[in-house]
């Protein structure tokens, strides 16, 4: 007789259902993958699987001379190009012990705040586009374009410069350029307020960020976050006020902290943010000084045997670079601690709990740069 | 009744603040003036680019079709991606010196990463940015160049 064997009842309500968000999503703003288990529409889990744009940036530099070095930085963080030069122009001159003219440090200083509003630009434009709102890509876009009219012109190139070299910079400034930035502040001070008008006060975005994706202190603390989504959840990390390079010292601003470490107060940061950097720019754009763009360096650059490690505040947080070098014009090891990388390992906790369309707008706040995480 | 009145404070506020919204893009739809899009190929005649943008690496020549060019290559070893190849050639001098200058000032556009290192370190001043950036082409070989032109000779004297 045969024996008939019932199957056993599934219960498909308590199984948990893989989904892939990416590697082509455009909310994933660019080639990230997220195997995101779900449980009908709540998330469990989240593995992010980085690597589907690694160049090997950290092995190429081991060949590279420390002026040519420069021009790779600017491929990680593309958004902030600048402040990624600025790190190893820093190293290298802190390592060779080099006085670099104020006038450098000055230019340094504006391009660098420059570089922060116009990624910030940018972040409101694709966060506005996360939440379902074309418009905030069209005008983001419209007011970065400004700024990048402003680097075209000084500098030659709109996203990837290479402007800074260890000892100075590339070549000086257009005579056009501090006109330039004085309408760009008038101009974007009135536009900022658009941005409020549109975004800010919209009910359908306070009520998707609002109380959604929260990240505490200590966790922030834990997960190594920095930049504005470590300072919405009051965690104060601003590299430009514990360790001021450039003239960050003699300019006055306010390191503005969050308490709720929730999407919307990282959304307040970085509007905050921009207003703080505006405030930068005008104190130091009329005080210049003359002098030359460039201290005097050696066609070759060698760093003397030992280890160094510098930070800069990037656009989206703490940017190092860690040198071993053995007295050769190349460095022996080079490492980057990437902000956005830091910044990713935190999603997976942020985002438990929250339903799919929450993860899409906690993931648009923390504004990552796939390139920059891949490295 | 509490939570009846913030039922229609609540519509009200969602209502209000999609209008505050709604009254930027239509401020904006209204004025014409404010648009900023530039109509790219049909402004192709009138549109000019900044002097200092760099569009290519290009080698300028006077009218006598001469160049500041020693082929010392500097510049090809300053590169970092290996874009500059220089080919030198053997003349002799009247007087019966063996000298050297340049065959060919090779550059491959589709390696370059514009950072300006071979610019910045030529000693004398032989290259410059070209400010054309329109490089899109059907064959990936017409991205090879060769910067000095056919026939071209090295300024010798510095007054020139």
């Amino acid at each position: 007789m045969k024996e008939v064997i019932n199957p056993p009842v599934r219960n498909i309500e308590d199984e948990e259902y893989h989904i892939n968000i990416g590697p082509q999503h455009p909310s994933t703003h660019g080639v990230l993958r997220m195997v995101v288990s779900i449980q009908g529409e709540t998330v469990k889990s989240l593995k992010p699987h980085c690597g589907y744009i690694h160049r090997g940036i950290e092995k190429m530099c081991e060949k590279d001379t420390y002026q040519q070095i420069i021009h790779l930085t600017d491929r990680m963080d593309y958004l902030s190009a600048h402040i990624n030069n600025h790190v190893v122009c820093l190293l290298v001159e802190r390592a060779l012990e080099v006085a670099v003219p104020e006038r450098v440090q000055y230019i340094r200083t504006i391009v660098d705040e420059l570089t922060r509003i116009a990624s910030h630009q940018l972040w409101w434009g694709c966060f506005g586009m996360d939440m379902g709102g074309q418009t905030c890509l069209l005008y983001g876009m419209r007011d970065r374009e400004k700024i990048m009219d402003i680097f075209e012109e000084s500098f030659g190139s709109r996203l990837l410069h290479s402007y800074y070299t260890p000892g100075g910079l590339m070549g000086d400034i257009h005579p056009n350029f501090q006109k330039r930035v004085k309408e760009f502040i008038t101009y974007f001070r009135k536009k900022i307020h658009d941005y409020d008008n549109i975004l800010t006060g919209n009910v359908i975005m306070q009520e998707r960020t609002k109380g959604v994706g929260i990240l505490t202190k200590e966790e922030a603390i834990d997960y190594g976050v920095t930049g504005p989504i470590g300072r919405a959840s009051g965690f104060s990390c601003d590299v430009r006020k514990y360790h001021p390079y450039g003239v960050y010292d003699k300019v006055d601003f306010k390191e503005i902290l969050g308490t709720q470490g929730d999407t919307f107060s990282r959304y307040m940061m970085r509007m905050h943010e921009m207003r703080e950097s505006m405030k930068i720019l005008e104190q130091l754009i009329d005080n210049i000084p003359a002098g030359d763009y460039s201290a005097k360096m050696k066609a070759v650059i060698k760093l003397p045997a030992g280890e160094y490690y510098q930070r800069v505040e990037a656009a989206r947080g703490e940017l190092g670079v860690y040198v071993v070098s053995d007295g050769n014009k190349t460095p022996y090891r080079m490492k980057f601690r990437s902000s956005s990388f830091s910044n990713l390992s935190a999603l997976d906790h942020m985002s438990r709990g929250f339903k799919i369309a929450d993860l899409i707008a906690i993931g648009g706040s923390l504004d990552y740069v796939i390139p920059d995480i891949d490295r | 009744m509490n939570s009846f009145f913030k039922y229609f404070t609540d519509i009200f506020n969602g209502v209000k603040s999609l209008l505050k919204g709604m009254s930027v893009t239509g401020r904006y739809f209204f004025s014409p003036g404010s648009i900023v899009t530039q109509q790219y190929p049909e402004n192709r005649k009138t549109l000019k680019m900044f002097d200092r943008f760099k569009g290519e690496v290009i080698m300028p020549h006077n009218e006598k079709n001469q160049h500041h060019c020693t082929g010392c290559g500097i510049c090809a070893n300053n590169c970092p991606n290996g874009s500059i190849e220089i080919v030198q050639d053997k003349i002799e001098t009247p007087d019966g010196k063996k000298e050297r200058i340049i065959d060919k000032h090779i550059y491959h556009l589709s390696m370059c990463t514009f950072c300006g290192l071979c610019i910045k370190s030529c000693p004398s001043n032989a290259l410059s940015w070209g400010q054309e950036f329109e490089h899109a082409v059907f064959d990936r070989s017409k991205l090879t160049k060769i910067l000095n032109k056919p026939g071209s000779s090295i300024i010798k004297d510095i007054t020139e």
